[in-house]
C-alpha cells in the first residue's frame, strides 16, 4: 500500500482525534500536533507510515477500548494500527503464522507456551480487570454471594442449571475450563452449552436462556443495558476471590523466527502503550460511567515474572 | 489504486440517524462494493470465456469438468476462507506477497467463491441458447467467432443473471472475508477490510441486533440498487 494512503488515513485520524477526545481523556491530547503539520512531524519518525497488525482479543476491542486509544498512537507516529479481534487462542495462532506483529491477550498459560515455543518475546503485563460469574437475577441455582468461584460452579454443576461456555478457546474460555479443574468437576451434559462465540454473543445467549455464564466485567458493563442479567459472583476488582483475576497481556513476535514481522514498530506499540500517558488513557476509559481496565504496566517495583513465562528461572534455560 | 476508497465523502446513507461514528457506515459500503465489484468482475473475464469454450467445443472430461464447477457452487465460504488464508499467510506459498489481512486477500476468495455459479450459470446460458440461431449464423457465412458473439449476444440475460448471482454470492458472504480480511477499521472508524457483512457479524457479537438489522438493511437496499442497474444496463445496452 502506498505511504500516501497512509497519509491521507493519518489526516483522517488527525481530525477524528477532536471527536474522540471526549472518551480518549484529554491528557494525551498535548502531545499530538494540530492536524495540518501531521505530515512533516511524522515523516522524522522511522517507521512513520508502516502499518502495525495487531491481534487481539474481542474484549478489547469490542469494548472500544482501542480504537479510543489508538488515535494517539497512530498520530504520534504517523503509522496505523490494524486490529483484528479474534479471540486469545486465534489471535496467538495468528501471531504463530506470522500474521500479526504484536498480540494483546488474556490467558497468561496460553501466552507462556507461546513464548516457550520461542515465538513472543518482551513479553509486559498490560492491565487488569477481572471475571464475573453473572446469570439471571432469580438465580435458580443459589450462588449468589458464593465466596468461592469453583463453590459457585461446582453448585451450578450440581443443580444442572444451564450454564453457557464460549467454547472458543479465547481467554475467557480458558479461564473457565481451569476453573471447573480446580473445582474438580468436569462439566458436561444438556446444562452446559459450548457456543463457540464472542463474549457478547454468549452473554445474549445467557441472556435468553436464563442461563449462568463466566465474562470478563469489561464485555459485561458495555453490555449490561441490553441484557437482564446480574453480577452473582464478583471477581477481585469488587472484592472477589483473586483466581477471577483478568491479566492482559502484550508482547511482540519474534523477529528471529518470522522475519517479516515488523519489530521496530512493535516496540514502538509496546514502549507506547506501557507508558504512562497510554496507561492513564485506559484508565480514563469508561463506558456507562464504568471503568472498564486498570492499568499496571507502571511500577516503581517491576515485577520481574512478566518478562519470561511463569516459574521460568535462568537455570534451568538448558532444558 | 485504492483512491476512490478512500471517498469518504460517500453520500451518507439516508436513514435514521445511525450509531455509528461520521463515516463509518460509507466506508464499510465502500469496501464492500470495492471487494465484491472488483472479485466479481475477475470472476466474469475467467468464467465468460470459459462458459463460451465449453459451450462450443466437446472434449473429453467435459461432464466432470462441469460437475467440478457445479460442486463448486455449493462450497462453503468458510472452507474458502480457511484455504485462503492458508495461502495467503505468511507461511503459505503466497506468504512473501504479504496479503493477509488486505482487501486483496479478500478478493482472493471471492473470486474463487463468484466464479463457479458465474461460470455455470452463463454455461447453461450459453447452452440454452436454441440450435436454430447457431445454424443461421453458420449459414450466413459467420466465421465461429461471429457465431460465438450471435450466441453470446442471445444468452446476455443469462449472462448478466449469471454475473448477478456472483456479485450476491460475494457481497452477501461473511465466512472468508472475516478470516482473511480480519475485519479491520482504523481507530478512527474507517473501514480497511470490514465489509457490511463481517460489520454485520460484529454487532451481532455483541447482542447489538437492532444495529445489525439496520446494516442488514443497508446490504439489502445496496444489493437491489446494482441489481437494478445492471438490468437497466442490460436492456439499455441491447436495443432491438
Amino acid at each position: 500500500m502506498s505511504i500516501q494512503r497512509r497519509r491521507f488515513i493519518t489526516a483522517l485520524g488527525a481530525g477524528a482525534t477532536v471527536a474522540a477526545a471526549g472518551c480518549a481523556g484529554n491528557t494525551m491530547d498535548g502531545e499530538t500536533n494540530e492536524s495540518g503539520s501531521n505530515g512533516e512531524t511524522t515523516a522524522q519518525v522511522g517507521v512513520a507510515g508502516e502499518t502495525l497488525t495487531l491481534t487481539t482479543t474481542t474484549s478489547t476491542y469490542d469494548t472500544g477500548l482501542l480504537d479510543a486509544i489508538h488515535t494517539n498512537f497512530e498520530d504520534l507516529y504517523g503509522v496505523s494500527v490494524d486490529a483484528v479481534a479474534q479471540g486469545t487462542g486465534a489471535a496467538l495462532e495468528s501471531a504463530r503464522n506470522g500474521d500479526a506483529d504484536v498480540v494483546m491477550v488474556h490467558a497468561r498459560s496460553l501466552e507462556d507456551e507461546f513464548m516457550r515455543n520461542g515465538y513472543g518475546i518482551n513479553r509486559r503485563d498490560l492491565m487488569f480487570n477481572d471475571f464475573v460469574i453473572v446469570g439471571p437475577e432469580a438465580d435458580p441455582a443459589g450462588i449468589q454471594g458464593a465466596s468461592s468461584a469453583t463453590d459457585a460452579l461446582t453448585t451450578i454443576a450440581d443443580a444442572q442449571a444451564p450454564f453457557v461456555s464460549r467454547g472458543d478457546n479465547s481467554g475467557t474460555h480458558t479461564k473457565e475450563l481451569v476453573l471447573w479443574e480446580e473445582a474438580g468437576t468436569q462439566p458436561g451434559g444438556d446444562w452446559y452449552q459450548e457456543t463457540g462465540t464472542g463474549m457478547g454473543e454468549a452473554l445474549n445467549i445467557a441472556n435468553q436462556q436464563g442461563a449462568y455464564t463466566l465474562s470478563d466485567r469489561g464485555t459485561f458493563i458495555s453490555q449490561r443495558s441490553e441484557i437482564d442479567l446480574t453480577i452473582l459472583v464478583q471477581g477481585p476488582i469488587e472484592g472477589g476471590p483473586e483466581i477471577l483475576a483478568n491479566p492482559y497481556g502484550v508482547m511482540a513476535v519474534n523477529p528471529g523466527v518470522h522475519d517479516n514481522a515488523n519489530y521496530d514498530l512493535a516496540m514502538a506499540y509496546i514502549g507506547w502503550i506501557t507508558s504512562p500517558g497510554a496507561q492513564d488513557a485506559i484508565a480514563d476509559y469508561q463506558m456507562n460511567g464504568e471503568q472498564l481496565f486498570f492499568p499496571e504496566a507502571v511500577s516503581e517495583e517491576p515485577d520481574f515474572q512478566q518478562y519470561v513465562p511463569e516459574g521460568w528461572q535462568s537455570d534451568s534455560a538448558s532444558e | 489504486m485504492s483512491v476512490a476508497l478512500e471517498a469518504v465523502g460517500f453520500a451518507p446513507v439516508g436513514l435514521v440517524e445511525l450509531p455509528f461514528r461520521d463515516g463509518y457506515v460509507p466506508s464499510i459500503v465502500v469496501v464492500s462494493l470495492y471487494v465484491s465489484l472488483v472479485a466479481v468482475s475477475l470472476s466474469t473475464l475467467v468464467s465468460v470465456p470459459v462458459a463460451v469454450t465449453m459451450g462450443f467445443l466437446e472434449f473429453p472430461g467435459k461432464s466432470l469438468v462441469k460437475s467440478v464447477i457445479n460442486t463448486g457452487m455449493g462450497f462453503p465460504s468458510v472452507v474458502v476462507g480457511l484455504v485462503v488464508l492458508f495461502v495467503v499467510s505468511n507461511q503459505g506459498p503466497l506468504g512473501s506477497f504479504e496479503l493477509i489481512f488486505t482487501r486483496e486477500a479478500m478478493i482472493l476468495s471471492q473470486f474463487v467463491l463468484a466464479t463457479p455459479p458465474i461460470t455455470a450459470i452463463s454455461l447453461a446460458a450459453i447452452t440454452g441458447v436454441d440450435d436454430g440461431v447457431r445454424e443461421a449464423a453458420s449459414a450466413l457465412g459467420g466465421t465461429r467467432v461471429d457465431v460465438a458473439l450471435v450466441v453470446l449476444k442471445e444468452a446476455r440475460y443469462g449472462i448478466a443473471t449469471a454475473i448477478l448471482a456472483g456479485f450476491g454470492r460475494a457481497i452477501s458472504e461473511v465466512g472468508s472475508v472475516l478470516i482473511v480480511g480480519g475485519n479491520i477499521t482504523s481507530a478512527d472508524g474507517i473501514s480497511k477490510t470490514r465489509t457490511l457483512t463481517t460489520a454485520i457479524q460484529l454487532e451481532a457479537r455483541q447482542g447489538r441486533y437492532e444495529t445489525a438489522m439496520i446494516l442488514g438493511a443497508v446490504l439489502v437496499v445496496l444489493v437491489l440498487t446494482v441489481n437494478t442497474i445492471v438490468v437497466r444496463l442490460g436492456d439499455g445496452n441491447a436495443p432491438r
